[in-house]
C-alpha cells in the first residue's frame, strides 16, 4: 500500500526558499500571495497493514529532522 | 595523536584534512589515517574527524544519510565513551542528525552558497578542541555552504551552559548581523556537547593551516594543535 508522507517546515523556522518563490510570484503578477512555505513530498509503498507507528518511527528516525521539520502521514 | 578521518560517499574535505594530520602536524605528534564508512572499526585512533563534502549528495537533507552509516554506531559509542570528535561543516550536519550534538542546519538565508573568509570568536567552556586558545581569540577561517544556518529551539540554555563554542564576528571581535554569513541563530558558528569531547563547527580549519595558502591564515591550525596539546596533558595556550 502507498503512504504519503508530507514534511514541513516547522512554523518560526526561516523558509528563505519560500521567500525567494513568493517574491518570484509576485514578480511575474501573482501579487496576492502573502507567504509560500516549501515542504517535501514522500511516497512509501509500504506492505499491506503496516502499522501506523512503523510509519510515525520512520518518519522521527530519518524522513524529518523534528528539530525543524513536522510531518504528517497519509495513507 | 592519531587522527582517523571518516570518508562517506561524498565526502570532499577527507584529504585535506588527512594532509594536516599525517604531513603538516606531523612534526607536532600528529599522524593520520582515513576510515572507511562502512567499517566498524575505529582502528584504535584518538580523534575522529567527520570532514566536510557533501555526503550522500545532501540527499533527503544534509548529513541525514551518513548519519545512519554502519561506522557512525562505532563513532557514537566512541563519543558515549568520551572519545574526541572534532565535525566540521557536512560533519557538522552530519552530528546534528546522529544527535551527537543538538540542534539542526538547514538552508543559509541568503539561499546563496557562502564561500568566503569569516571570522569566529572562541568561547563557551572549553574543549579538547579549544582549550588551548585563549577565550574571546577571534581566529579567521573559510567556510563553504548553503545549509549552514544553525537552529535550535532553546537557545538560551545553549548560552547558559556554555556550548556555544565558536561565533561568527567581526574582525575585531563584535556580534553583527554583517558578521552572520548564513542567518544562523544568535551567530553560532559552532558547538560542543554537554560533555565538550563532541566540538563542531561549519567553518573549514583544515583549510587554513599554512601561510603557503596565501590570505586565509593559519588559525584553523590553533584547533588541531589545542587537541594535540590537550591530549599532552598541556594547558598550553598556543598561537598566543
Amino acid at each position: 500500500m502507498k503512504i504519503k508522507v508530507f514534511v514541513t517546515l516547522k512554523k518560526g523556522v526561516l523558509d528563505p526558499q519560500g521567500q525567494a518563490v513568493q517574491k518570484t510570484l509576485a514578480r511575474t503578477g501573482f501579487d496576492e500571495v502573502a507567504g509560500v512555505r516549501i515542504g517535501k513530498y514522500i511516497e512509501l509503498d509500504v506492505a499491506d497493514g503496516t502499522p501506523s507507528a512503523r510509519v510515525e518511527e520512520m518518519c522521527k528516525k530519518l524522513l524529518a529532522n523534528t528539530v525543524i521539520e513536522d510531518f504528517r502521514i497519509e495513507s | 595523536m592519531k587522527f582517523g578521518i571518516v570518508r562517506f560517499p561524498g565526502s570532499n574535505c577527507d584529504d585535506d584534512a588527512l594532509d594536516v594530520c599525517a604531513r603538516v602536524l606531523a612534526p607536532e605528534g600528529a599522524e593520520g589515517r582515513i576510515l572507511w564508512h562502512k567499517d566498524h572499526d575505529l582502528g584504535g585512533v584518538d580523534v575522529v574527524i567527520l570532514p566536510g563534502g557533501f555526503s550522500y549528495g545532501d540527499y533527503l537533507r544534509a548529513g541525514a544519510m551518513a548519519a545512519w552509516s554502519p561506522i557512525m554506531r562505532e563513532v557514537k559509542a566512541f563519543a558515549d565513551r568520551g572519545g574526541w570528535v572534532l565535525a566540521i561543516c557536512n560533519g557538522f550536519q552530519i552530528a546534528c542528525e546522529a544527535g551527537l550534538l543538538e540542534g539542526a542546519l538547514t538552508r543559509n538565508a541568503s539561499l546563496r552558497f557562502e564561500c568566503r573568509d569569516v571570522h569566529v570568536r572562541v568561547e563557551g567552556r572549553p574543549t579538547p578542541f579549544t582549550q588551548a586558545i585563549p577565550a574571546g581569540r577571534v581566529l579567521k577561517m573559510t567556510i563553504a555552504h548553503a545549509e549552514g544556518r544553525y537552529v535550535h529551539p532553546d537557545v538560551d540554555r545553549l548560552e547558559k551552559e556554555g556550548l556555544v563554542v565558536f561565533r561568527y564576528v567581526t574582525a575585531d571581535g563584535r556580534v553583527t548581523p554583517e558578521a552572520n554569513p548564513n542567518g544562523s541563530v544568535a551567530n553560532i558558528a559552532g558547538v560542543t556537547n554537554a560533555r565538550g569531547n563532541v566540538v563542531a563547527l561549519m567553518p573549514h580549519p583544515e583549510r587554513n593551516v599554512e601561510m603557503l595558502l596565501g590570505e586565509g591564515g593559519e588559525d584553523g591550525r590553533r584547533i588541531f594543535e589545542s587537541a594535540i596539546a590537550a591530549a599532552a596533558g598541556v594547558p598550553a595556550r598556543v598561537g598566543a
